[in-house]
């Protein structure tokens, strides 16, 4: 067995600490495989110089895919040959994240077999990350892969490997199936994932709930978003038991309302189930008392973005209530008008919200054919979206008649 | 009369042909091209085969650069042999 061969003073800086350490690891695997080797090696003279030795991008992938590798090549491969290709591989996790330990020793098996052994589990993306290989690797991985019934995920220009919560399988406040809905879009929009044919990237995430655990509002263009439209269910006996052990619900809870839809009267807890904007803020607080509605589906949500080409966005209300159930017709529906317009008049890097900002959300509904609805309102008097176009043809005939 | 499946390809594969170390296409800089070209014989589906085609049979490949384009295989620049 090698040892690491490489002086790290800067690196083991990152060791020292109570937390998990990435640079640990790499040299745990530095033990056994050459590619962790060079790559310790490699990433400390990074650090010394400050100046990153990545060739990023290019050709590599997988016959017929354009997505899920990402190519990677080292500038100074004659110093480091073990990190001379050290591709990524995106593998499209199972959806909730849910494994056997079978599984899981299966895949750290190929990626060993054929990689540097190193894994991210999971990537921002939520894929599983396998961290550096060689072209010729690639396609015995795919193919190991494929008989361990996993396939690769997105990257580039198109659909990007759809996630979501764990949702009714753990969690009780979840309003749809996230598992169910996250695995039919996947499977439904193979191509999409599998061949870029966007202007850009496009991302789906699916929260149960308006806890939104996978941050769906701010990380994917199109955020799946738990929720009810009836009245919060309520246990009075259980508030009281809340507020007998200790709760000041005055100040933990009703004034933290935004809301303002809550009361208490020293015996009864009433809620305005109309102004609530199911910020979930009452039921993380008092879980055994309250409970989210049973008329439950979820809320659609368009544009959010990290800041690459321009600055970040928010998701935005498109759908305020959708049954999301199978088959899911509607909603691949929708889906699919979306893609139409914004691959038919997106410019090149492009994200659906920047394109919805050059356009005008009036534009791009009535493109989509989806009504304007006060929902998709973020701030009444200040949103430019909603444009009155008859309202104000009436008001210049007036004046024009006045003067 | 409707084109073929095969008909666009090499359609565009000309065009990525012509446009090799000039530009860069994106599949759906292709499909417009083919919409403008050939009008009602073609349609996006048939222009989505197309594509496919040219791809599982190597004589395209999807290359990534700051966003996704079609071109002809070659040897990357970036590759260390």
């Amino acid at each position: 067995m090698a040892e690491t061969t490489y002086k790290t003073p800067l690196l083991d800086e990152l060791e020292k600490g109570a937390w998990p350490s990435f640079v640990k690891e790499i040299k745990m695997a530095a033990k056994r495989s050459p590619m962790a080797n060079d790559l310790l090696g490699q990433l400390e003279q990074s650090y010394q110089e400050k100046i990153g030795h990545w060739k990023h991008g290019g050709i590599v992938g997988v016959m017929g895919y354009g997505g899920g590798v990402i190519g990677r090549y080292s500038d100074l491969s004659e110093k480091y040959p073990g990190v001379s290709h050290f591709h990524t591989m995106r593998i499209n996790q199972p959806a909730g994240w849910f494994y056997t330990s079978e599984a899981l020793r299966s895949l750290c098996d190929v990626w060993e077999r054929h990689g540097s052994g190193l894994t991210n589990m999971h990537g921002s993306t939520g894929d599983i990350v396998f961290l550096g290989t060689r072209t010729e690797e690639l396609e015995p991985i795919f193919e190991e892969l494929a008989k361990l019934d996993f396939d690769i995920g997105g990257s580039g220009s198109d659909l990007r490997t759809p996630s979501c919560c764990n949702g009714m399988a753990r969690c009780e406040w979840a309003c749809y199936d996230t598992m169910q809905a996250c695995y039919q879009l996947t499977q439904d929009f193979q191509d999409e994932l599998h061949r870029p044919a966007f202007p850009y990237k496009f991302k789906f995430k699916f929260s149960g709930c308006p806890n939104d655990c996978v941050a769906s509002i701010a990380r994917s263009d199109m955020s799946f978003i738990g929720t009810w439209r009836d009245d919060i269910q309520m246990d009075q006996s259980e508030v009281k038991k809340y507020v007998d052990g200790g709760l000041d619900i005055q100040k933990d809870v009703i004034d933290r309302c935004p809301g303002k839809c809550m009361e208490w009267n020293g015996k009864e807890l009433s809620i305005e189930n109309s102004f609530c904007v199911k910020c979930m803020h009452c039921i993380n607080v008092m879980p055994k008392a309250l409970r989210p509605g049973k008329d439950r589906g979820c809320t659609i949500l368009i544009g959010s973005k990290a800041p690459i080409v321009e600055g970040a966005q928010l998701s935005s209300v498109l759908v305020p209530f959708m049954k999301l159930e199978p088959p899911y017709t509607e909603i691949k529906d929708l889906i699919e008008r979306i893609w139409d317009v914004w691959c038919e008049e997106g410019k090149n890097r492009e994200r659906v919200g920047e394109f919805i900002q050059r356009v005008g959300l009036g534009n791009f509904l009535e493109a989509i054919e989806v009504e304007p609805v006060p929902e998709m309102v973020a701030h009444p008097r200040e949103n430019p979206y909603v444009f009155y176009e008859e309202y104000y043809e009436d008001d210049d005939g007036e004046e024009e008649e006045e003067a | 009369m409707a084109k073929t499946v095969e008909e666009i390809a090499d359609a565009m594969f000309n065009m990525v042909k012509e446009a090799q170390g000039q530009k860069k296409l994106k599949p759906m800089d292709l499909t417009k091209a083919m919409l403008e070209i050939f009008g009602d014989e073609v349609d996006k589906k048939l222009c989505k085969a197309a594509i496919k085609q040219l791809v599982d049979s190597g004589r395209c490949v999807y290359t990534y650069f700051g966003g996704s384009f079609l071109e002809l295989p070659h040897r990357e620049g970036a590759a260390n042999d």
